[in-house]
């Protein structure tokens, strides 16, 4: 039995990845702790249950990871995606800390894939959770358990009593009633808050009705917002989220990896008005379907329909829901709730702008249009052998950049720029102090694992000295 | 290409949990259904009927799914795969009108082996007369000397040919059903894997069972009980090869051949299966099919019974107990027989041939 009234050495307020890095921590340590997670036990684990791998620096080949992998690759990966908006000296540490984690990650049971033969080739630079992010978890809170961390589910914390940079208490909801807890140090693993509607809708506006949240649905923003309420510096653009194109028929909450679509480098894109709206072989789809969801976000109604036909339809990943299929184009369209004779003419004039060339599905090939606007620059090939095949895309929001601003040790800084006190933050809800904009795979829970470690660490020296 | 007929519901859930996978794949490193799957964009029955049987139950993927219940898909691919192999079983069960015993496994093989057993005991009670059946015997023909050689061998001979028979013609029809080449390579990988249960390693821990934890338990298990099983089969076959080939007569010596492999043999099957009807009165209810529990709990008894018979006959054989214990021994091992072509059982055949063709797949 959990005693709430109890003083805590260590609060963990979350339940993920980077929260299970730093109860584990702190707990190893010494440090006795308390770990908050606000959903019921099945769905715990925020947003890392749907993850499936971590970003490590390496400089020789590991079980887990193939080649090489260092410091200054890793970094000009992170510049590209970010386009600088990011902060070298805490990222380089992340990196070169990040070689450090795997086997630390499997002494706590995490197991790896040994090879990746799945849809990303990925294997150099991410190493693959065995059964992804949910079995990682699995782990982490049975060892979590063993070492004896005090765990409690259902229990969300809907304040914190900050006092001049210092946490004074927590308020919470633990399985509907009220509660307080108090703790020596907290850290705050939280998340974003992109399952927060009403908080996306004062940036967004009615168009988030029309967003699919990819991950948790507990992922409210509370400890952010109670944070940057009280003094704590923010970190990254509060409107921004990183999104991808998804099947429009997806869940609203929760669906996971399983609803993205990579129809689109081989289908053309129109809008609700039945016309193209962007080069839809730009690049090859793994550098590219991060954008599709801010592209999708931007069309009338937030919501776009790809287009392929059978010659196409073998060669991206199977969808969750079945294509919608019709002999002809304009049948197609009308399935889909289309203007048959609009799509009809945007078919036909891509049709028509399409170049002879060689095709290629495995990389940037020679088959692209001519005269068309917007231009499809590759893999693009006349839409004309049926069955034809539909699929709905809606923006799927993954995680927000709004954050919370921390320094090398994990430590939450304030408005002011002095260090707080006894809080330290880890995982999404400072993801935006090296990851400002854009994506880089697996870089969340490297992030994550990185600062969790740190957090867990720095909390337990702190509350223990 | 699908057919048109109606799904089962086991066929139309296995579909929906094989589209949901397909398109996520996470679980692509715990078994040889992952990647089995990812070789196919659509699952016809036939196919679904190939997973099923691929899949050891092993339940990793279960406690590794993101889409688990209560989530609103509720993925279950280990229940739903068993419910699956409860229809295979029964589709091509020889002679077919006998598929419909998959349906009350549990209750039917019970009754079977009951009234079986009870047939036997009121033969060899109205064939002998009280006082051989309670007398001690010794020396060689001690046993024919309660039930006869000849009804012995007959009844057993055709009994296991039966079985045999029945068996085989099933997998066949269920090897044609999903089509696969044949080759001998493709077989003797698949049979390194079936001996091995290496789709029990779970991709290294073993497998989740009883519960959300890693354990290697049920696959010792299950190879203590099948191990044994074939050593006493091998008891057996030696027998016949003592009293044909040398003349040499039961009962053996303690220290003879046939008793050696038939004590180590029955001591293994019942530590297998005492171990593995725990391991299932332990097991998280969650990932299990309910429908098909019966049927396994059933096997597993009757094979800890025909263990325990024989071995308890080992060690009173030299008493007055020996005749009815022989009786009650050879009643299990007959109800066993003729409950195998109808019985969980079964799957060892049908998963061995799915490892063929997933061989033959890659």
């Amino acid at each position: 039995m959990v005693d709430l009234t109890r003083t805590y050495d260590v609060l963990v307020i979350g339940g993920g990845n980077a929260a299970l890095c730093a109860a584990v921590t702190a707990r190893e340590a010494g440090a006795s702790v308390l770990l908050l997670e606000s959903a019921p036990k099945p769905f715990r684990g925020g947003n890392s249950r749907h993850t499936r791998n971590f970003r490590g620096m390496h400089a020789a080949p590991t079980k887990v990871l193939t080649g090489s992998y260092l410091e200054d690759e890793y970094w000009d990966d992170l510049k590209r995606v970010t386009g600088g908006n990011t902060d070298e000296p805490l990222a380089r540490m992340t990196i070169r800390v990040s070689a450090e984690m795997t086997p630390w990650m499997e002494a706590c049971g995490v197991r790896f894939q040994p090879a990746l033969s799945g849809t990303l080739s990925l294997s150099r630079t991410n190493a693959f959770f065995l059964g992804g992010g949910k079995a990682l978890l699995n782990a982490y809170y049975a060892t979590a358990a063993r070492l004896g961390v005090d765990i409690l589910y259902d229990a969300e914390v809907t304040s914190l009593h900050v006092d001049d940079g210092f946490v004074r208490s927590a308020e919470i909801t633990y399985r509907g009633f009220p509660a307080r807890v108090s703790a020596r140090c907290v850290v705050a693993a939280a998340g974003g808050f992109q399952a927060n509607l009403d908080w996306m809708r004062q940036y967004w506006g009615d168009a988030v009705d029309n967003f699919v949240i990819r991950g948790t649905p507990y992922a409210k923003g509370k400890v952010l917002k109670t944070l940057l309420d009280q003094g704590v510096a923010a970190i990254g653009d509060p409107t921004q989220f990183h999104a991808v194109a998804l099947d429009a028929r997806s869940p609203q909450f929760d669906g996971g990896i399983s609803t993205r679509l990579d129809s689109v480098p081989f289908s053309i894109v129109v809008n609700r008005d039945g016309v193209r709206f962007y080069d839809e072989g730009e690049d090859v789809w793994p550098k590219r379907y991060a954008i599709w969801g801010r592209l999708i976000a931007q069309q009338p109604g937030q919501i776009a329909y790809s287009i392929c036909d059978s010659r196409a339809f073998s060669l991206f990943m199977p969808s969750v829901y079945p294509a919608i299929k019709a002999d002809s184009i304009g049948e197609l369209a009308h399935k889909m709730g289309l203007d048959a004779a609009t799509v009809e003419t945007t078919v036909a004039a891509y049709n028509a702008a399409v170049q002879p060339g060689r095709f290629d599905s495995s990389g940037l090939d020679e088959c692209r249009t001519e005269g068309l606007s917007p231009p499809k620059t590759h893999w693009a090939r006349r839409i004309e052998e049926g069955p034809f095949y539909g699929y709905p895309l809606r923006p799927g929001i993954t995680f927000t950049y709004l954050g919370v601003k921390v320094n090398e040790n994990a430590r939450v800084l304030m408005a002011d720029g002095k260090p707080s006190a006894n809080l330290f933050a880890s995982g999404e809800i400072m993801a935006g102090n090296i990851l400002g904009r854009g994506y880089l795979a697996g870089f969340g829970m490297t992030i994550g694992t990185v600062f969790g470690r740190i957090a867990g660490r720095e909390a337990a020296r702190h509350a223990r000295n | 290409m699908l057919t048109d007929t109606p799904l089962s519901e086991a066929m139309a859930d296995a579909r929906h949990n094989m589209e949901i996978c397909n398109a996520c794949r996470y679980c692509e490193g715990f078994c040889a259904v992952f990647p089995a799957m990812q070789r196919r964009r659509e699952f016809s029955t036939a196919d679904l009927d190939h997973l099923a049987s691929l899949c050891h139950g092993c339940q990793g993927c279960f406690y590794a799914c993101q889409y688990a219940p209560p989530h609103p898909w509720g993925i279950n691919v280990p229940q739903a795969f068993a419910e699956v192999r409860a229809e295979s079983y029964a589709a091509h069960a020889w002679p077919q009108p006998m598929g419909v015993v998959f349906a009350r496994n549990g209750t039917l093989v019970s009754l079977l082996t009951a009234g079986i057993v009870t047939l036997v005991l009121i033969l060899a009670g109205a064939m002998q007369s009280s006082d051989v059946m309670l007398a001690p015997h010794s020396g060689p023909g001690a046993f024919f000397a309660v039930i006869s050689y000849n009804v012995m061998v007959f009844t057993a001979s055709a009994a296991f040919l039966y079985a045999l028979l029945a068996m085989v013609l099933s997998t066949a029809s269920f090897w044609r059903a999903s089509g696969g080449r044949f080759r001998p390579i493709h077989f003797a990988r698949a049979l390194h894997d079936a001996m091995t249960l290496k789709n029990l390693g779970g991709g290294g821990d073993g497998c989740n069972y009883p519960g959300e934890g890693f354990s290697f338990s049920r696959r010792w298990l299950h190879h203590a009980m099948a191990y044994g099983f074939l050593l006493c089969f091998a008891a057996t076959a030696v027998a016949t090869i003592f009293h044909h080939g040398f003349g040499w007569i039961a009962p053996y010596a303690p220290l003879s051949l046939p008793v050696i492999l038939g004590t180590v043999g029955g001591v293994l099957m019942l530590i297998g299966t005492s171990g593995l009807l725990w391991l299932k009165i332990l097991a998280d209810p969650a990932p299990a099919a309910r429908a098909v529990l019966g049927g396994e709990y059933a096997l597993l008894i009757l094979l800890a019974t025909v263990a325990k018979t024989g071995l308890l006959l080992l060690v009173l054989r030299g008493t007055g107990a020996m005749g009815w214990l022989l009786a009650l021994h050879l009643g299990f091992v007959l109800a066993l027989f003729l409950a195998l072509p109808y019985s969980k059982f079964i799957h060892g055949l049908f998963r061995t041939a799915a490892l063929v063709r997933d061989h033959g797949e890659r």
